[in-house]
């Protein structure tokens, strides 16, 4: 068992339960939005711009207009009326829908063509005549800075704003903590080491591209719109106050959808267009990305260069680490965009104690928008302290473990524990998971092990990297630091929500406000409710992603749903279970504080052979004549979770790699992962969700590269051009974990979506960089591709280093 | 143009535009919408079919190619209702999150343990490097396959990783 759960009834809490998604997706049955066919539906393809940055000088649809079966061409006129794209976080230039006189990125829609069939669609897409006049565009991150030239002529700098901390917001402390940082650096026992690394761009790719059906109904005045999105009840708000129109006029419903990582966390303005094209044509509406789309046209994730430095004294005590760095935030800002390098700041110090002085700028370029991918602004932050960590261990030439574990906060310092930016942190106990996962790799025999290879003339490395993530978010109050998400009529997207019903047959319904992309709420929901009431999971129903019906949660990202929205599914159970207890009370000719809930129905206490079931209990619940004076007939319940903070996990990884000298070919021969993600609720589902951020993270680090051309082109338009990682570019995972709860909610869970990713780049890297130390090299920039490890080595070779 | 082929054991006749491709075909003609389109490159695998007893990517192969052939898509797999091993090997070890490249994935598994019923995990790792699963890291999937493959061994398959306690 996980261990630390309350009220317990079964021991479903902590266990393996089987997925009860699986059944359909397993045959074929399952719904994603791009399998829907309604009747009379139309078709959607984009004109996109082939420049970076470009004045548009002519529109010419007419060719396209007369072929046969196109319905009609939209161009920025047509839509002007409707502003520009509905956003949260509305710093910096916002995207138009359509562009008008100017394109500033490859891939900007120009024109949207409506057409019977998809084919047609595009092939009328291709007919539309455009007529650019290209610019020079700005791509490269400091140029961009530096203002030389402006991305938006209309705006007085590339640069929205710069994240600074810490304590974040206070400029006299700001100025105080760089003073102890420069007095560390002039002390003649200390020495400072300082990476500047690229943390690349990144395409976030589920499998499933975007797709969104929108359909008009005239008569009822209505939006019914399916959308393979995370975040249905924003998507619904972005449409009606893009239409003026209620949140009653406006269903969203997101069936199956085929992952996210965040980039479906974003209203799109192809959302948005699907929308005007079925007003104006009185026909559903169908668009479904090519995966060429998705690379050019979904947000992007990281994209940041920066310099890390630490400062210490040669026993590994650090005095000191800054990181300096600018963030790129593409053309236009979307739903977070230039919020993500501010969850970076919140753990920008990790889980150390050491001063911190912290910056990012937020930039413009001639790209697409950089937004939420997998970690967002963590795996960045985490990336750059742990390569600054471990270039600091190498140089003073001690253990990389014991340099972490000499400025770990302790302990002993929890509760009260805070960030360098003066933000509480829960729980944490990072020198115990450390020890655990060195005890549990066999830290010492794979030290050996390296350096034995390594005398034989084969470059060996061995990495380790940890982390403190945030997550779980969080308070509603999250809305005064201007996270109101007003711009979708929810006053704040940090509360979460359930509600639980309890049939006539004993059966229940539960319905959530939140949705998954493949985290498998289904199941871990049947068993927070069959925990609370003791109804077999296998008679739980779990809905969600529909506006209609579900009460309003904001979605699955920033690793919440389990801690946020599971936790107001545990308390909607709870006031159930107590007016069953009532009900049950009423039917035993008992005191319902006598109540005891087990196998399926409930009894007195003591007298185990006289049980009610939960169809007895819920059958009274539905005769209202029969209650008892004054009880209120149904049996359900909804209840609201606003946590007091988010949530810190946090972990240990360790990585061994193999790297050949010839070819620069690296192998992760084995990764070994130690997580403390709080309690746990079902194993299975936990550690496959450690998989996939496992895969994402050594994606980013070995293969993955989403990075420009210097023109502003970008030739990643396949995964020939952008490789995932297959299955054989991986190993079998090790992973393992400790357990620390929470207590900001009730749970004691943290959120496992994202450590994954955001613990294992910097490990991998720092792996690669601990095979290649023997021959002087100190740094290589992600992705580690052959040919980059390649022609690392050659300089180490050319150099002189060593041999 | 006309094409006629056998989709899970069914006869179905249809007219097609000649660059109709087949995974639209089955998808949008058929209704078999468990077959997906991940990536328009034959890259992603999602679009897997059993043609002929061979897999081929639905997505990469013309509607009218495949006149006359016998196609099983995901749909098709289950016999008689009952769950094929690889199928059940899926559920059994978490070897899907999202499901998108599900159908793909199990369509591949079975036409490699029809060519190797005892694979090694590099082997597994190597059949399936067509196919792209970006939730699961693989992992699972490979357990998964080795579970399949042990049950059509009529062997039991190995035991889950799973921790102590588990439900």
């Amino acid at each position: 068992m996980g261990g630390g759960f309350g009220v317990s009834t079964t021991s479903v809490l902590g266990g393996v339960v089987k997925r009860r998604e699986d059944p359909a997706l397993i045959r074929g049955t399952g719904l994603y939005v791009d399998d829907l066919q309604l009747p009379g539906m139309l078709h959607v393809a984009f004109v996109r711009s082939p420049y970076a940055h470009a004045r548009v000088v002519s529109v010419d649809a007419s060719d396209a207009e007369a072929m046969d079966g196109v319905r009609a061409v939209y161009t920025a006129a047509d839509v002007a009326h409707l502003g520009d794209l509905v956003t949260q976080v509305a710093v910096g230039k916002l995207r138009p829908l359509l562009a008008g006189d100017k394109v500033n990125h490859l891939g900007e829609a120009v024109a949207m063509v409506v057409a019977d069939s998809r084919y047609g669609a595009r092939d009328a897409a291709d007919a539309v005549d455009v007529e650019y006049d290209p610019l020079d565009p700005v791509i490269d991150l400091k140029e961009a800075a530096s203002d030389a030239a402006l991305v938006h002529e209309d705006m007085e700098s590339n640069v929205l704003l710069a994240w600074e901390g810490g304590p974040w917001g206070d400029e006299e402390a700001i100025a105080a903590t760089q003073q102890t940082i420069a007095d560390a650096k002039g002390r003649d026992d200390t020495v400072s080491v300082s990476i500047e690394a690229v943390n690349q761009r990144l395409l976030p790719m589920p499998m499933e591209p975007r797709s969104v059906v929108a359909d008009w109904n005239v008569g009822y005045g209505r939006f019914t719109v399916h959308s393979s999105t995370q975040i249905a009840h924003a998507l619904a708000g972005g449409i009606a106050q893009t239409f003026g129109l209620s949140l009653t006029d406006v269903r969203c419903i997101a069936p199956e959808v085929g992952g996210g990582f965040g980039c479906k966390l974003n209203v799109y303005n192809d959302e948005i267009l699907v929308c005007f094209a079925s007003q104006q044509l009185g026909r559903p509406v169908k668009f479904t990305e090519t995966r060429r789309d998705a690379a050019g046209s979904t947000i992007h994730g990281r994209g940041w260069v920066a310099t890390a430095t630490i400062t210490g004294t040669a026993d590994g005590q650090i005095l000191g680490y800054e990181l300096d760095g600018i963030a790129d935030m593409g053309a236009y800002s979307q739903n977070f965009t230039v919020a993500i390098p501010f969850l970076g700041l919140f753990v920008g110090a990790g889980q150390y104690t050491f001063p911190t002085h912290w910056k990012v700028a937020c930039v413009h370029t001639h790209t697409m928008t950089t937004d939420a991918y997998r970690g967002a602004g963590r795996p960045e932050a985490a990336y750059y302290l742990e390569r600054a960590i471990d270039a600091f261990a190498r140089e003073i030439g001690v253990d990389p473990a014991e340099v972490r574990r000499k400025n770990f906060i302790p302990a002993d310092s929890f509760p009260g524990a805070a960030t360098h930016i003066g933000f509480p942190m829960d729980t944490g106990d990072y020198e115990t998971n450390l020890d655990a996962l060195l005890e549990t790799a066999g830290y010492e025999d794979l030290k050996a092990e390296r350096d034995r290879l390594r005398a034989e003339g084969r470059l060996v490395g061995l990495g380790l990297a940890t982390y403190v993530e945030v997550c779980g978010f969080g308070p509603s109050a999250l809305v005064d630091l201007g996270f109101s998400w007003a711009a979708y009529k929810i006053p704040s997207g940090f509360s979460g929500s359930g509600l639980v019903r309890v049939q006539a047959d004993g059966t229940a319904s539960v319905i959530i406000g939140t949705g998954p992309t493949g985290q498998g709420h289904q199941t871990t929901w049947a068993q927070i409710v069959s925990n609370q009431l003791g109804i077999p999971v296998e008679n739980i129903r779990v809905s969600h992603g529909d506006t209609a019906e579900s009460p309003l949660g904001i979605g699955t990202f920033g690793s919440r749903s389990a801690a946020v929205d599971g936790s107001a599914t545990y308390e909607a159970a709870n006031k159930v279970r107590a007016k069953a207890a009532d009900l049950a009370a009423h039917l035993l000719e008992a005191s319902a504080d006598d109540i005891v809930f087990a196998d399926g129905g409930a009894h007195v206490a003591g007298s185990p052979d006289q049980q009610v079931s939960w169809s007895d209990i819920a059958t009274l619940a539905y005769q209202p004549h029969r209650l008892p004076e004054g009880m209120e007939g149904g049996l359900e319940a909804h209840a609201v979770f606003s946590p007091g903070n988010a949530t810190w996990p946090f972990g240990s990884h360790l990585a061994l790699v193999e790297v050949d000298g010839d070819t620069g070919d690296v192998k992760l021969l084995r990764y070994i992962a130690m997580d403390d993600c709080g309690n746990v609720i079902n194993p299975m589902i936990v550690d496959g969700q450690i998989h996939g951020g496992l895969a994402q993270g050594i994606g980013q680090a070995m293969f993955e590269d989403g990075d420009y051309e210097a023109d502003g082109n970008l030739l990643k338009w396949s995964f020939v051009e952008y490789p995932l990682p297959t299955s054989a570019d991986l190993p079998s995972f090790e992973l393992h974990r400790t357990v620390t709860p929470t207590d900001i909610n009730p749970l004691g869970v943290k959120g496992i979506g994202e450590a994954g990713t955001i613990g294992s780049a910097q490990t991998v890297v720092n792996a690669v960089v601990d095979a290649l130390s023997p021959l002087g090299v100190t740094h290589v920039d992600m992705p580690l591709r052959p040919k980059r490890v390649w022609a690392a080595i050659q300089a180490a070779k050319t150099n002189g280093s060593v041999s | 143009m006309h094409v006629s082929l056998t989709v899970n054991g069914q006869r179905a006749v249809t007219d097609v535009e000649p660059r109709t491709l087949l995974v639209h075909l089955l998808r949008e003609e058929l209704g078999l919408t468990g077959t997906h389109v991940g990536c328009d490159t034959s890259y992603c695998g999602a679009c897997t079919v059993i043609l002929d007893g061979k897999t081929v990517k639905s997505c990469t192969m013309l509607a009218v190619q495949a006149q006359g052939a016998e196609v099983t898509t995901i749909e098709g797999l289950a016999a008689n209702g009952d769950l094929h091993p690889v199928q059940e090997g899926f559920w059994e070890r978490h070897g899907l999150q999202c499901g998108f490249c599900t159908p793909g994935m199990i369509m591949s598994a079975v036409g490699l343990l029809s060519e190797n019923g005892s694979p090694s995990e590099g082997e597994i790792r190597h059949g399936l490097e067509g196919n792209l699963c970006r939730c699961t890291g693989y992992h699972n999937i490979v357990r998964a396959v080795e579970y399949a493959a042990a049950k059509m061994r009529g062997e039991e398959p190995p035991a889950p990783e799973w921790e102590e306690g588990s439900a």
